[in-house]
């Protein structure tokens, strides 16, 4: 029974399906990275990695993956780094139980809002007229801070980031918490006998523990950071002057607004090899899990 | 019991303040939004940190009359039917790989999960080509087959480590009572595992009910679009009716938290089954 030509048709059609609209999409892009095409007409002229060097001399390429560069640095360092120490924060003893589901369950509702939501509230939030930002400061007496946020070129990119913070602090604070979780009393227990303080046995007994997790997390912000997209697109487009684009508006713009087809395949193709290369440390830490 | 040293109280006092600040950083802005929603615009204007002075639903009226019939439907359509193929392959698929022969299973093994290492974005506009091919721009198919497709080497990879672990003697009685391969996934895998789909299904849920890129480019029909893309075009489409827009952006998000509001363990227990984002 177990051994039957039947048993195939369990696989196909999942097999098929990531085959078909996974893996043919990504190696057709590939090729169509080497060609000048639009989606309009059915020409298309070979041209090499003419597309590659193109992005390689285009500052824009810089501004953009500068900007991912620089979104990943602050997610990791506040998405895991303060999410991380919240998580202990939150398992220690200072914490009572029910204020902990208190405290988890509403730094975690804005990671269950869509982008899009969180990112025209902070639209909202950045206006420069009655935003919640400058009447905030304006409240405070510090006028002098006061600015168009996400209309400012030197500001804008910093503005996403923040809002990316205050939406996902929360989610990652709650997969580094599953991990304190999961560490074993005992290796508490052995600590306190030997006198250790609450500082010491976060960094010789909780911070070993969790080390696999903080790794999956820690890549899991940057893989999150490079595939940037709506975030960008609803908040500035890109803008002020393109100076919060990055890969993914970069690669949408040359495609879909320029009807560069080919040139946007060879973005994509930037794009594919610097997730890939994470995702592929993600798989490695990650069977190391549990 | 032990008296608590002084030190203690100053730590717990410290902490929790820090926890305070946090929840008011989340909370305020989202309140501060629903005030907003109510106002008339001249009074959001004039001051967007009182509280309304008469609380305007008309704004929801007005909000959902800019096509949230639409981008609800939509979004509930292309979200079940992802998740329910999503589950329901990944589940046959896992089933096979963990409990019948088949050649070459490793092989099919890694190429499926190697499907995790490959980013949506990656293969943004050769899918749009692809589906423009196969004459599925623009219809709802055009989000469905991908979002099932990108779904399912997360959904495979959960539930297999699932049914791995999974004793084999009840289907081996099943096996030896006659039934087929089919019946003993139904009767017996099934039922037991109810907790893997239910994780499968809540994070295959969130992230098609939320998926921004591929919803954005493979739908151009106003009719189509679902409601993250609605969305987005609030800003231009309501540029003179603010609080219409803000009104818009509280029933956008409604479900989701409602949603976590009641089953927050699920949630969690969903979301961190595998270190995923979005």
């Amino acid at each position: 029974m177990r051994k039957s030509a039947f048993n195939y048709l369990y696989v196909i059609p999942a097999l098929g399906m990531v085959l078909l609209f996974v893996y043919f999409p990504i190696v057709s892009n590939v090729y169509n990275s080497l060609f000048r095409m639009s989606s309009y007409s059915v020409t298309k002229t070979f041209i090499g990695f003419e597309n590659y060097t193109r992005i390689f001399k285009d500052p824009l390429f810089y501004t953009s993956i500068k900007n991912n560069a620089l979104y990943a640095l602050f997610s990791v360092l506040c998405q895991v780094g303060f999410g991380t120490l919240l998580a202990i924060f939150l398992e220690g003893r200072y914490v009572g139980s029910r204020l902990r589901n208190f405290y988890r369950n509403v730094l975690f509702i804005p990671s269950v809002i869509s982008i899009s939501a969180v990112a025209l509230l902070w639209y909202f939030v950045c206006n420069p007229t009655i935003g919640l930002i400058n009447g905030l400061l304006d409240k405070a007496g510090l006028q002098h801070l006061i600015t168009a946020w996400l209309a400012n070129p030197k500001t804008a990119i910093f503005a996403v980031i923040a809002m990316s913070q205050w939406q996902y602090t929360g989610y990652i604070m709650v997969l580094m918490l599953v991990a304190v979780q999961k560490i074993p009393p005992e290796l508490y227990e052995a600590a306190v006998i030997d006198g250790a303080n609450g500082f010491r046995k976060t960094i010789h007994i909780t911070l070993p523990s969790i080390k696999n997790m903080l790794i999956v997390s820690t890549i899991i912000t940057i893989i999150g950071s490079f595939k940037l997209f709506a975030e960008i697109y609803v908040t500035t487009g890109g803008g002020p002057y393109n100076a919060t684009q990055v890969l993914g508006t970069y690669m949408y713009r040359a495609a879909f607004l320029f009807d560069e087809m080919g040139f946007g395949s060879a973005i994509a193709v930037v794009i594919f090899v610097l997730t890939f290369t994470v995702s592929v440390l993600q798989m490695k830490y990650f069977s190391g899990e549990d | 019991m032990r008296k608590r040293p002084r030190l203690f109280y100053v730590n717990a006092l410290l902490v929790n303040a820090l926890f305070w600040i946090l929840v008011l950083i989340i909370l305020f802005p989202i309140f501060w939004l629903i005030m907003n929603s109510l106002k008339t615009n001249s009074e959001l204007f004039s001051d967007s940190f009182g509280i309304p002075s008469q609380w305007l639903f008309t704004n929801y009226l007005d909000a959902w009359k800019t096509g949230f019939t639409y981008f609800f439907l939509n979004s509930f359509l292309v979200t079940g039917v992802s998740v329910l193929c999503t589950v329901l392959l990944a589940a046959f698929c896992a089933y096979a790989l963990t409990r019948l022969e088949i050649k070459g299973k490793r092989f099919v093994l890694y190429l499926i999960i190697g499907g995790l290492l490959l980013s949506p974005e990656s293969a943004l506009i050769s899918l749009y080509k692809l589906l423009d091919q196969l004459g599925l721009y623009n219809t709802l198919f055009a989000l469905i087959l991908p979002y099932i497709a990108f779904r399912i080497p997360f959904a495979v990879f959960l539930m297999r480590g699932y049914f791995a672990d999974f004793p084999r003697e009840l289907e081996d009685a099943a096996f030896i009572d006659g039934c087929g391969t089919l019946r003993t996934f139904w009767s017996i895998l099934m039922p037991v595992s109810k907790p893997v789909i239910a994780a499968t299904a809540i994070v295959t849920a969130i992230s098609t009910w939320n998926e921004f890129i591929f919803a954005l480019v493979f739908i151009e029909n106003e009719k189509l679009i679902t409601l993250p893309v609605g969305v987005s075009r609030f800003r231009d489409a309501l540029q003179t009716n603010w609080t219409g827009m803000l009104a818009g952006i509280v029933i956008a998000s409604i479900p989701m938290v409602i949603a976590f509001l009641f089953g927050s363990k699920w949630f969690i227990r969903g979301l961190t089954a595998g270190g995923i984002k979005g």
